[in-house]
């Protein structure tokens, strides 16, 4: 099978490897790069579980090709704690009971922060649209809602 | 099977590679090619893309926006000036797959899915492919014969007027499934009678459709519930609904009328989704 290099940073860090033409960047992430925490639910652009950023924008790692994310940056929720400090989308996730079977987790943190991002303040509708990408079935989506919400006003404090 | 990837600089490299090789696929946002792939099927090997930067422009001049087939969902909704669609473009997936999903590829998604197509049937859009400009209407009844294998270059229509394009996405699930039926219309109205109409089916056959004795029906009636009655009685001549896990044939059938009378009844821009 020809391979193909491809070159992008991971949470921050160079990444460069030979990878098999036409995998997708969840396939790469998860067996050329190790990075374990992108899910992979339903492999057609459903559950929301394979989301990561590129570039700054909520993306599903299960439809795009690894090779087309070239000089791109990758986040995933393997690099949102820093130094063994949860992120505060991950501290509030934690205390507010967030995640039952974690599965989906991943994938609603990265929905999380692409939302707060661009939007520190979000209302209810906001966060309820941010993860509208993005299947629980377990949770009831009312604990992840409230942990973003939350989590949103623990930054604006902070910021203050 | 092993999958490829070839890229092209320009839309007629890319072109001509997919007309010389059956066995390739054109890979726009990936949400519905790379779905193909993971779900095993057998009838491509290669994806063909081009990284053309004409396919991601947004021109909107004299009254008309020409949107490059590579132009994503999101980035529809970030335009200011494109405010006037964006009810019909959010209607699209999550925030993940409405930064993928291309305008070029609303136009091939089968039924359920291509709901800015519908919006974009109600403008009268026009489809630039190589060979020229396409009405979409005729594009999207060839868009698996004639047009199976072209890369599109870009859609145009004339912009609405603010608020007139109204967009009634039905769905089962919220706040984001799949449509049970989507409905997309553009009322000219003049001294409080409708002096012409143009409707917009989606999911009530394999691709959007227009809704042409609608249409006429509602031509010279007030816009009021006993203005519309003769329209909802002839909601789905012409129809052909599909059948899947959200809803029967049957039921669409049912529902449409009811669905229909909301969207031409309710105050202007006040579609929902």
């Amino acid at each position: 099978m020809a391979k193909v290099a491809v070159q992008f940073t991971l949470n921050g860090e160079e990444e460069a490897e030979f990878i098999e033409s036409g995998i997708t960047l969840l396939k790469a992430l998860r067996e050329k790069f190790g990075d374990m925490s992108v899910k992979g639910g339903c492999h057609q652009g459903t559950c929301g579980s394979c989301s990561v950023l590129v570039d700054g924008e909520l993306k599903l790692s299960c439809l795009m090709l690894a090779e087309t994310c070239n000089g791109a940056a990758i986040e995933t929720t393997a690099g949102l704690a820093s130094g063994g400090v949860l992120h505060p989308l991950q501290r509030a996730f934690h205390e507010g009971f967030a995640s039952q079977c974690g599965f989906c987790t991943p994938g609603m943190l990265i929905a999380a922060k692409a939302l707060l991002d661009r939007n520190p303040s979000p209302s209810r509708e906001d966060v309820v649209d941010a993860i509208g990408g993005n299947i629980c079935r377990c949770s009831g989506y009312e604990p992840i809602i409230q942990a973003i919400l939350s989590a949103a006003r623990a930054n604006s404090v902070s910021a203050a | 099977m092993a999958l490829t990837l070839q890229s092209f600089p320009t839309t007629d490299a890319a072109g001509a590679a997919l007309a010389a090789d059956g066995a390739s696929r054109y890979l726009g946002g990936g949400t519905l090619v790379v779905r193909q792939a993971n779900e095993g099927d057998p009838s491509f090997s290669t994806y063909v893309r081009t990284t053309d930067p004409a396919l991601s422009a947004i021109t909107i001049e004299g009254g008309r926006a020409t949107l490059g087939a590579s132009v994503t969902m999101g980035r529809i909704i970030s335009e200011g000036r494109l405010a006037c669609v964006a009810d019909a473009t959010k209607s699209v997936g999550g925030p993940a797959i409405r930064n993928m999903a291309t305008v070029g590829g609303n136009l091939y998604a089968p039924a359920p899915y291509g709901d800015f197509a519908v919006a974009l049937l109600a403008l009268e859009a026009t489809v630039e492919i190589s060979d020229g400009p396409v009405p979409l209407e005729a594009f999207l009844a060839a868009r698996h014969t004639t047009y199976a294998r072209q890369v599109l270059k870009s859609v145009s229509f004339a912009l609405p007027r603010a608020g007139s394009l109204r967009f009634l996405k039905v769905s089962r699930v919220k706040p984001k499934g799949v449509s049970v039926v989507t409905i997309a219309a553009i009322l000219e109205e003049k001294d409080g009678m409708m002096t012409s109409a143009r409707v917009a089916y989606g999911c009530m056959a394999d691709r959007p459709i227009r809704a042409q004795a609608v249409e006429a029906a509602l031509a010279g009636k007030p816009r009021t519930a006993d203005g519309i009655r003769d329209a909802l009685t002839v909601a789905t001549d012409g129809t052909s609904p599909i059948t899947d896990a959200v809803a029967s044939a049957w039921y669409r059938s049912q529902v449409l009328p009811v669905h229909l009378a909301r969207l031409l009844l309710a105050e202007q821009g006040q579609g929902r989704n």
